[in-house]
């Protein structure tokens, strides 16, 4: 018997790791991640888990990175700014390949924004990172509750499969939704062990590992090299999207996340008007669905892209199309109202698509 | 070979010493601060159970897999809040963090004021050698006061740069604090000494007490321009009469 419980997505998202077997959470209160948080507070002494409220965001991600090296699941959350002060932690992650979830409710706006508001503007930094270096995160793009409890579940067998951060991105729409979630562990294959993790030399036949970060002095170039073959497997895999009324559509909406919610209500309007307009939905942001996005484009013959900032997803999609097709974008100035909590509706893209359909 | 059973070894280097050549410039005394907690880890059977994070300094022991332990390479800056979380996930494991007075007493303040808020149980070495050694001899938040660095060409001023951080005594003050010393490894006495403080603090994790902190006035000859045997004086003269050596907190119980 399935069980299906009301919850946020927030609520979602925590309950989603615990179900994965999430042993720890760092973080550092923010809104709109807070109740994320405040789940984990309750739940992680229960099943003998590590749960504590750190000095900062910095603090969060640096304990979060030494935690995975002790080989346990675990994870952080922010949003925005809080983000935003991770980003070296991050970068660090990734040198020492750590594997972890991080949780990224969206923010809108630079410096403290709407204070947590809605919106979409953590795209950037998230997809194509704040730290420096060069990496890629793995970034999930869920659309609702219960594909965001599905997510991080599948955020954590990621991590371990490629022993890389993977990051969830979602926005205060989903985050503060109520909805029906059926909660199950998911699975998702087996994982290679964690030989690597530190817990004492005695643990380990006496052998000892040291993680200072992939680069050396004698071996620099071989760990880009490396890190290249990584990327290039996980494109090959691990790309995720979904479409919605695409065949022998002649206009495309393309969106993630809450966004692609409003554009699928969008898609039904405008069929009901007789506009054969199709859906495309990046779940995977990074790897980026570049051929599968170019190849209906194309076959669509236009493009408009609908995200709540002031165009940051829309980059992407030009640079998957690659000028082919004309590439419009909705933004921000698409809401109902000039507010914080302004909401761009169905029928405002219906109107943008009717603008631009035929022409 | 002839085996001479009378013969007893009295000095060697410590089994957790490993062939990795010390990085260190020649005369540095953060290779005998590494030479310390190995012994005395080794002494306590501690070894197999420890797990270092040694922080982006040049006299964090082990960051290089020159000691055979379980080892994290900190971030710089966070060392100490890297060794709290490796502490939470594994209580039973002995955490030790080290690091150099600019990663605890600059960038990494925060994590050091909150382990130490926290109480949590493991121990923290500060390097204090008064400047930042490895990027070329900068300016630190323990550099005396007139010194002149490649950051303070004119001499460290009060009115500018502020005063020197007395880490081991602001550690005494706080609550979640078991044991805080200072300790120098700039003579046999001082090493031996300095061995008993370490020891100490160690036996304070163990019992589970609170946060133990050793700081380490260690001797630089590049960055002070000393020779390696001139080190003694240089420290005697200068650096103990602002950084004196001393055990500022020593419970066994924090109620």
């Amino acid at each position: 018997m399935t069980t299906r419980i009301l919850m946020s997505g927030n609520e979602a998202a925590a309950r989603g790791a615990l179900d994965a077997g999430c042993k720890a959470l760092f973080a550092y209160p923010i809104t709109p991640q807070t109740e994320i948080m405040e789940h984990m507070a309750k739940e992680l002494p229960k099943v003998g888990g590590v749960y504590l409220q750190v000095e900062g965001e910095y603090a969060a991600i640096y304990m979060t990175y030494a935690a995975s090296l002790t080989g346990e699941r675990v994870m952080t959350a922010s949003s925005g700014c809080g983000l935003a002060l991770m980003s070296e932690g991050i970068s660090y992650c990734h040198a020492a390949d750590a594997p972890l979830v991080i949780v990224d409710v969206s923010r809108l706006g630079p410096g403290i924004g709407t204070g947590g508001q809605h919106g979409q503007s953590d795209y950037r930094m998230v997809v194509h990172g704040g730290g420096n270096g060069g990496y890629h995160s793995i970034v999930l793009a869920p659309a609702d509750c219960q594909e965001t409890y599905d997510t991080v579940q599948l955020a954590f067998y990621l991590a371990d499969k490629y022993r890389i951060v993977v990051m969830v991105l979602t926005d205060f729409m989903i985050a503060r939704s109520e909805e029906l979630v059926e909660t199950r562990r998911l699975e998702f294959g087996p994982l290679p062990a964690k030989d690597w993790a530190l817990k004492g030399k005695a643990n380990k036949g006496g052998r000892f590992d040291v993680h200072r970060g992939g680069q050396t002095w004698a071996t620099t170039v071989d760990y880009f090299t490396e890190h290249q073959e990584l990327y290039r497997k996980i494109e090959a895999s691990e790309i995720r999207f979904e479409t919605y009324k695409t065949e022998e559509a002649d206009f495309l909406l393309t969106a993630y996340g809450s966004m692609a919610n409003v554009c699928h209500r969008a898609v039904d309007l405008a069929r009901e008007q007789g506009l054969k307009v199709g859906l495309f939905r990046p779940i995977s942001l990074w790897p980026f669905p570049v051929t599968e996005l170019r190849a209906l484009a194309r076959k669509s013959g236009k493009v408009l892209v609908v995200e709540d900032c002031e165009g940051q997803y829309v980059d992407d999609v030009r640079c998957a199309v690659e000028g082919q097709v004309p590439v419009h974008l909705l933004g921000i100035w698409g809401r109902h109202n000039k507010t914080a909590w302004g909401v761009i509706h169905p029928e405002r893209v219906l109107e943008e698509v009717t603008s631009l359909y035929g022409k | 070979m002839v085996s001479k059973t009378n013969e007893v070894k009295v000095y060697g280097k410590p089994r957790m010493r490993t062939d990795f050549p010390l990085p260190q410039c020649a005369g540095c005394h953060g290779p005998l601060l590494g030479k310390i907690i190995s012994e005395v880890l080794e002494e306590m059977d501690l070894d197999g159970k420890t797990i270092a994070v040694a922080g982006v300094s040049c006299c964090a022991p082990g960051r290089l897999g020159d000691l055979a332990w379980d080892v994290m390479g900190g971030a710089h800056g966070p060392t100490v809040a890297e060794a709290v979380a490796i502490k939470r996930m594994r209580p039973d494991a002995f955490v030790i963090a080290s690091a150099g007075d600019g990663e605890i007493g600059a960038i990494g303040i925060q994590y050091f004021m909150h382990a130490m808020l926290r109480g949590d149980k493991i121990t923290t070495f500060m390097v204090n050698n008064a400047c930042y050694a490895a990027t070329g001899g900068q300016l630190a938040p323990t550099t005396l006061l007139g010194t002149v660095t490649t950051t303070s060409p004119y001499g460290r001023s009060a009115d500018n740069e502020g005063y020197p951080l007395h880490a081991a005594e602001l550690a005494a003050h706080i609550k979640g604090v078991a044991y805080s010393a200072r300790v120098a490894v700039y003579s046999p006495a001082a090493f031996q000494s300095a061995k008993k403080c370490i020891r100490k603090a160690f036996q304070k994790q163990l019992d589970r007490v609170g946060f133990g902190f050793v700081e380490v006035v260690s001797g630089c000859p590049t960055n002070w321009g000393v020779q390696p045997t001139g080190l003694g004086k240089y420290i005697e003269e200068k650096m103990l009469p602002e950084y004196p050596l001393g055990i500022f907190k020593d419970v066994d119980s924090i109620a």
